[in-house]
């Protein structure tokens, strides 16, 4: 973890407003909450806010701290504890690589390292294209095919150098590769097919009841 | 209440189910290292250092955070045992001031901290000074910007949140917080906005170590080489208790001190930060103006001016004006001066108040501590955010506490908490007299309900009409009697909030005009009609000293301001710091002040300078020194013989309350405020480098000064 800090001014959009949509449904969530009580929903209206841009902005955290009631620099506390909320802008695709232990120990250097390639030197930079940007992140939960990558809202596991490369070029073109393993595996079963539970489960047997008098 | 047994150091003490167990162990006489816990400010735990032992419990206690009421006893039933100075305890500590001293830099030579920092003291208690066990690079974290009273080294942050509690909860302002986390934690304000409190300077003394320190103090003296005198401040008329800290002949910080009943521990900005102004501007000699132009002058020579002017003026000619800033003593000296002068044009409400009588009438009677057990409150045209910052952190706590419903006619303002803003309109207030306005009633159902006057709102021409209404509000809601007894005496929610800290002292000794005198507005007019040929000015530069006409107007303060700049002799003066005086709060609560230097050049003591000049106009004063002054003021005035005291709150008869204001037509003027700005509000304050910063940067408006 580093810094958080709002991105610098120039950076900044002049204003933020809710997609109507967005904004029915914020009015929906703030209403889950106890009068009085309306700052709970600061973090899923910063996270539809996030959604809805790609990052949080400076005018976002106002307008979201003026819909809740809330001094601005609440707002900005729970922007910047959090590392799910994007402080800076990022590309159309928003590259997340893990390295966390598991995922570094099976090669997630490699995976930076196209990052590096082919998006840019550094994290949380947009590609020269606009397209693209890429962040470590901890752990996100699927060390069984690790290494892996999150874009948007899917996993793209089991990776390699190559086929990182490969899946920025695809996304880049236009294309739309399938999540999951990224090597022929089928979910987190071991690599090369099932080796276990090949036969089919019988149906379990009813548990015999325990004889009256049995348990002394 | 319900209580439990503790053995806490071997010791059996009966401890409240309410209070923390850091608190039962200092009931115990034990001594708790803490950073982040404070009495007044909620509980955050977050230090660790306030460690104790539970026998028994797995890990140690976080003393600041465990309530008394969660602590059973052991299971044979003998009362839980908490050991505060075991080794246990001790190593727990230990390991706590480590981790603390890991990213603290060691820099307490250049921080002005240094010598009362609760790290650096607690550090000798705790810290292994043998050897340390971390190798890395210090974290380094960026200064912020929080305005131009409070200087950030934030480096040296230990993450306590005091300062973001203290915004919070008792400013009111929340404008600090804690961005990012863990290490990267980052004490700052929204943007690295300036703080916008007038207590921003407390969160100075609130914190435990160097990071936030006074800006206009730094690198200018150190704790021990500074000279402590206990004093009371004039920069409002609450009478805030403070600490003057001076090194020679310069007043270099001002510091509050503990006062339950006034100021608990907070003092305003103004009060901690005008200091500064105490140095600049002054009068350090006598100076008379020939031919148009002020000379300096010995006193012997500004003497014989003012006799030789006095005794050529009929006593209906001349007139004397007391300003905000001076204490009893010169008051009373200036009052038998011009008794013995057969003067009555005399006056010491510079802003025209229509204020005097019985006490009860122009007092905050409720009292401070007083306002914490109202129910209702209304406020007409005050906004005891500038008029008194503290008094206002007391109504927030009130409404933090018990929710009072708090109403305000008079400009809108944001006062930090919520109130019902009823307009600015004083038909809104007669609609509340006559019980056509909803908030009648609410006052009427309160138990303890209250109003509060500001001093602007009785100064307008209309004032005694307001004052008129206010009292009838009074009296119909049942604010003045028996209803409830908060402390002593019952209940008097009939509040002036003065502004000027001489004001109560100066009508308790009655310096108002006498049979057939004039007030300030009248003396004005009588001097530019030449009605008026002798004006004696002791610190009143408040009014319009600009337009006196042809008067010869005699001035005696302490700053060059608007009331010395048209004076044809100026007599220096002593300032606050630099005498022995008396101050009555708004409360009736006579406070002393003390002296912590002496009035630099030839300036002198006021009441000195006023009884030398009696002998000299051949009218000696019958007091050689203090105490027979005080003597001669407590026999007039015999509650001043009880310092520290404010008087008892109700008095329910109803020749006082009737007798208050006139009726009479309101204007259809506005209700404004009592100041346009909070930092430059008198003398000492304009003459301050700090406060024009503060102005400048705060931005709250600046008062104009009186055209020269």
């Amino acid at each position: 973890m580093s810094l958080r800090r709002l991105a610098p001014p120039d950076m900044q959009p002049a204003g933020f407003a809710f997609s109507a949509d967005n904004a029915a449904w914020a009015v929906k969530e703030i209403a889950k909450y106890p009068q009085g009580r309306q700052a709970s929903a600061v973090i899923a209206l910063l996270w539809r806010g996030q959604e809805q841009e790609g990052w949080v902005t400076h005018p976002m955290i106002e307008s979201i701290a003026q819909m809740l009631s809330m001094p601005f620099i609440r707002v900005l506390e729970v922007a910047t504890f959090y590392t799910m909320f994007n402080l800076v802008p990022v590309g159309t695709y928003l590259v997340q690589v893990c390295t966390t232990t598991p995922c570094w120990l099976a090669g997630s250097d490699a995976v930076m390292d196209a990052c590096k390639k082919h998006i840019h030197p550094h994290p949380h930079t947009v590609s020269a294209d606009g397209k693209f940007s890429w962040m470590e992140v901890e752990c996100l939960g699927a060390c069984v095919n690790a290494p892996m990558l999150q874009m948007g809202k899917d996993f793209y596991e089991d990776l390699t150098g190559p086929i990182t490369e490969k899946l920025i070029a695809d996304f880049r073109a236009g294309k739309d590769p399938k999540p999951g393993p990224q090597n022929k595996r089928h979910t987190s079963e071991p690599e090369g097919g099932a080796t276990t539970l090949l036969e089919d489960v019988a149906k379990p047997k009813k548990p015999s009841k325990p004889k009256p008098g049995a348990a002394t | 209440m319900p209580t439990r047994k503790l053995i806490v150091d071997g010791k059996e003490i009966e401890a409240d189910d309410s209070v923390t167990l850091l608190q039962a162990c200092e009931q115990a006489g034990a001594e708790i290292p803490r950073f982040c816990y404070h009495e007044r400010l909620s509980v955050a735990g977050n230090c660790r250092m306030c460690l104790v032992e539970w026998v028994g419990a797995p890990k140690p206690q976080a003393s600041c955070a465990l309530q008394v009421r969660d602590i059973f006893p052991n299971k044979d039933g003998t009362p839980a045992k908490i050991n505060t100075t075991s080794p246990y305890a001790r190593k727990a500590r230990e390991g706590v001031m480590e981790f603390l001293l890991i990213n603290h830099p060691l820099d307490c030579p250049i921080c002005d901290q240094g010598g009362e920092c609760d790290l650096q003291d607690q550090a000798m208690g705790y810290g292994r000074a043998a050897f340390h066990r971390f190798n890395e690079n210090k974290r380094a974290v960026e200064d912020k910007y929080m305005g131009p009273l409070i200087k950030t080294i934030m480096t040296r942050c230990i993450q306590c949140t005091r300062c973001v509690r203290f915004a919070t909860e008792v400013a009111g302002v929340p404008d600090l917080g804690a961005t990012g986390r863990g290490e990267d934690m980052e004490i700052t304000t929204y943007l690295e906005k300036a703080f916008a409190s007038e207590l921003s300077g407390n969160v100075v003394d609130l914190c435990p170590v160097g990071a936030l320190t006074s800006k206009p103090y730094a690198f200018n003296a150190r704790p021990w080489e500074l000279r402590k005198t206990e004093s009371i401040d004039v920069m409002d008329a609450q009478g805030s208790n403070i600490r003057v800290d001076a090194r020679g002949s310069q007043v270099m910080r001002v510091l509050p001190r503990l006062n339950e009943d006034v100021n608990e521990e907070w003092i305003s900005d103004k009060a901690r930060h005008a200091c500064d102004g105490l140095s600049r501007q002054r009068l350090d000699r006598p100076y008379v103006r020939v031919n148009g132009k002020l000379k300096p002058a010995t006193w012997a020579e500004a003497f014989a001016a003012i006799a030789a002017k006095i005794s050529e003026t009929s006593p209906d000619k001349m007139a004397a004006v007391v300003g905000d800033l001076s204490a009893a003593e010169e008051i009373k000296a200036l009052k038998d001066l011009m008794g013995a002068l057969s003067v009555t044009n005399l006056d010491c409400r510079q802003d025209g108040a229509k204020l005097g009588g019985p006490r009860q009438t122009y007092l905050f009677n409720t009292g401070i501590a007083g306002v914490e057990a109202a129910d209702a409150i209304l406020l007409v045209g005050a906004n005891p955010r500038w008029d008194a910052p503290v008094l206002n952190a007391r109504i927030r706590k009130t409404w933090l506490a018990t929710g009072p419903a708090i109403a305000n006619i008079g400009p809108a303002v944001d006062l930090t908490y919520p109130v019902m803003q009823l307009g600015d309109d004083l038909s809104v207030l007669e609609a509340i007299a006559n019980g056509s306005h909803a908030f009648a009633k609410t006052l009427k159902d309160a138990a303890r309900p209250m109003i509060i006057l500001g001093a602007g709102t009785v100064a307008r021409a209309d004032g005694a009409a307001i004052l008129k209404l206010a009292a009838r509000i009074a009296g119909d809601t049942g604010m003045i009697g028996p209803k409830g007894t908060p402390a002593e005496g019952g209940w008097n929610g009939f509040n002036i909030l003065h502004t000027a800290a001489s004001r109560v002292g100066a009508l308790d000794l009655g310096f108002v005009p006498g049979a057939g005198g004039r007030d300030v507005a009248a003396i004005v007019d009588g001097a530019q009609k030449g009605a008026i040929d002798f004006i004696y000015l002791l610190g009143a530069d408040e009014f319009d000293v600009a337009h006196l006409g042809r008067a010869f107007v005699v001035y005696q303060g302490s700053h060059g301001d608007a009331g010395a700049h048209h004076a044809d002799v100026v007599l220096p003066g002593a300032a606050y710091t630099e005498k022995d005086g008396l101050y009555v709060n708004f409360e009736g609560r006579v406070q002393q002040a003390g002296r912590a230097v002496f009035p630099p050049g030839e300036a002198r003591e006021d009441w000195a300078i006023i009884r030398a000049l009696s002998d000299v106009l051949g009218r000696r004063l019958p007091y050689d020194n203090r105490e027979t002054l005080r003597a001669a003021i407590i026999k007039d005035a015999p509650h001043f013989a009880k310092i520290g005291e404010a008087p008892v709150h109700a008095d329910t008869k109803p020749a006082t309350w009737s007798n208050i204001g006139q009726a009479g037509a309101l204007d259809s003027q506005k209700l404004g405020q009592t100041f346009a700005g909070y930092y430059q509000t008198n003398p000492i304050a304009r003459s301050s480098e700090t406060m024009a910063r503060c102005a400048k940067e705060i931005g709250q408006g600046v008062v104009q000064m009186a055209a020269e």
